[in-house]
């Protein structure tokens, strides 16, 4: 495959437990008892980039990111 | 290609401390190492670092040569000149050994700068320590030289475990608070005012100014093929005094703790570090490959022999709750779970922990691991979950209620002053 594989990561220091990526991506991430998101760390599935991409783009603080793994 | 004309030194140790244990003027320094062996051009010094094999001597290990390189590519793709950060903040309360480097021999680290300095084409380089007397002693150093390169601006970081985290290092640099940030990007490619930044410990520094004197060969004359040369290594024994020694890589623990008969435990690495079995300790080496077979690493060489009378429980507590206070309260996970084990760790070594204490402790210590922008968390993990290990026969009187320590006197050292308000940190 030529495309590189991208991964899911939280700036924590922006991240204010929202939920909203929780939500628009249940398959990936859920969320801990105190609110804040846990982020399924593996290279993200093909099929999940685009739901990816929105959870991304829904995030108030700007705290999730899609980056090069 | 200028060339030292000091003689090659025996492979005794110490060879970054001054033998008489003095703090060294200028003229003491010049008389020991002789002059700075500049080359004359950048890079050069790269390939003798990859030789010698020096690895960071902050606690992370990572390859000198390899982070050198890499600053140097990313300056070189900008066209800019980085910057050099010799980083003394030395936060962690069981360390003392960078405080020792500079006290006693600051002109081999300030050596080491204007190495660094003239490797990589740099023409802005900081000191970045914790304490305001080390901070004016290595002025006085400054004012001795006059063979440097490039001024070097001492900078006094807030006392806080975390202002040397590199990241947080560039923060405070740049003017910030000293709080760690997301990388990317890493120091190396953005660090000071945008610049590619080497941030490298004070001792490695002190390291490199003798590998460009007197050879990589040299410097692995001691130590082992996977940990070259020396090291600075924090010892506490059970009488509770802190001694710095410079030992060479692979050395039998055996040979720090002195008498096992005191020791309970040992500790490794410090509070982000593990403890371990008095009878594993005696068996290890200090060196990576060695310590790996326990989970623990060399780190910033801090060996503590916890007394035998001690309650490693208590103990544990006491500076799981400073490392509670300590953290930058940025990542949820480390604000909201931190407090909480430090709790739950109070309450267990007091023999007032509930039946829900010990489940507790493991899932929040799961909840926090790998989830900051730090290693503060992880780090404080670790050294819970050693704990909770190795004292596991504690931990199962203290469920009864009773606890087997006849010593109440705090051993491990922590600080009274914490963070408290956000001016803790700038």
């Amino acid at each position: 495959m030529s495309k590189q594989q991208q991964k899911l990561r939280v700036d924590w220091t922006a991240c204010v437990g929202n939920g909203a990526c929780a939500e628009l991506l249940p398959e990936l991430i859920e969320l801990d008892e105190w609110g804040y998101p846990v982020v399924d760390g593996r290279p993200l599935p093909v099929l999940l980039e685009r739901e990816a991409r929105s959870a991304v783009a829904a995030c108030p603080k700007l705290a999730l990111r899609l980056m090069q793994s | 290609m200028r060339v030292s004309t000091a003689m090659p030194r025996a492979t005794t140790l110490p060879r970054l401390l001054p033998e008489d244990g003095n703090p060294e003027s200028i003229r003491a320094h010049l008389a020991r190492h002789g002059r700075i062996p500049y080359r004359g051009n950048t890079g050069v010094l790269i390939r003798d670092l990859e030789q010698s094999g020096l690895a960071g001597r902050g606690g992370a290990s990572f390859p000198a040569h390899r982070k050198f390189a890499s600053v140097l590519e990313n300056a070189a793709k900008r066209r800019v000149a980085p910057v050099i950060v010799a980083n003394g903040a030395e936060g962690e309360p069981a360390s003392s050994k960078d405080a020792a480097l500079l006290g006693l021999a600051p002109h081999l680290v300030l050596d080491g700068i204007q190495l660094a300095a003239e490797t990589l084409g740099a023409d802005r380089a900081y000191l970045y320590t914790h304490s305001v007397k080390l901070g004016d002693h290595v002025r006085q150093a400054l004012a001795q030289r006059h063979e440097d390169l490039v001024a070097v601006e001492v900078v006094v970081a807030p006392p806080r475990f975390l202002a040397g985290q590199e990241t947080a290092l560039v923060s405070h640099l740049n003017g910030g608070p000293a709080v760690p940030t997301f990388s990317p990007p890493r120091p190396g490619e953005r660090g000071v005012s945008g610049l590619p930044t080497l941030v490298q410990n004070v001792e490695t520094l002190g390291h490199l100014a003798l590998i460009a004197r007197y050879g990589p060969q040299w410097f692995r004359e001691v130590g082992i093929p996977d940990g070259s040369g020396s090291l600075l290594s924090t010892v506490r024994r059970p009488d509770g005094r802190a001694r710095v020694f410079e030992v060479p890589f692979g050395l039998p623990l055996r040979d720090l703790l002195g008498d096992p008969t005191w020791i309970g435990a040992v500790l490794l690495g410090g509070y982000h570090g593990t403890w371990i079995h008095t009878d594993q300790a005696l068996r290890l080496r200090l060196d990576n490959d060695s310590l790996s077979a326990v989970g623990a690493s060399v780190g910033a060489g801090i060996v503590v022999a916890l007394p035998v009378d001690a309650c490693g429980l208590i103990e544990t507590a006491r500076s799981v709750r400073y490392l509670a206070l300590e953290s930058a309260g940025q990542c949820g996970p480390c604000l909201n779970g931190l407090p909480r084990i430090s709790a739950a760790l109070t309450d267990l070594a007091r023999c007032r922990a509930g039946r829900r204490t010990l489940g507790d402790l493991q899932r929040w210590s799961g909840l926090v691991a790998g989830r900051g922008v730090c290693h503060h968390p992880d780090g404080t993990v670790r050294f819970v979950r050693s704990a909770l290990e190795t004292f596991a026969g504690e931990v199962e009187r203290h469920m009864r209620g009773q606890c087997g320590a006849t010593r109440r006197e705090p051993f491990l050292p922590v600080p009274s002053d914490v963070a408290r308000a956000e001016e803790d940190w700038v």
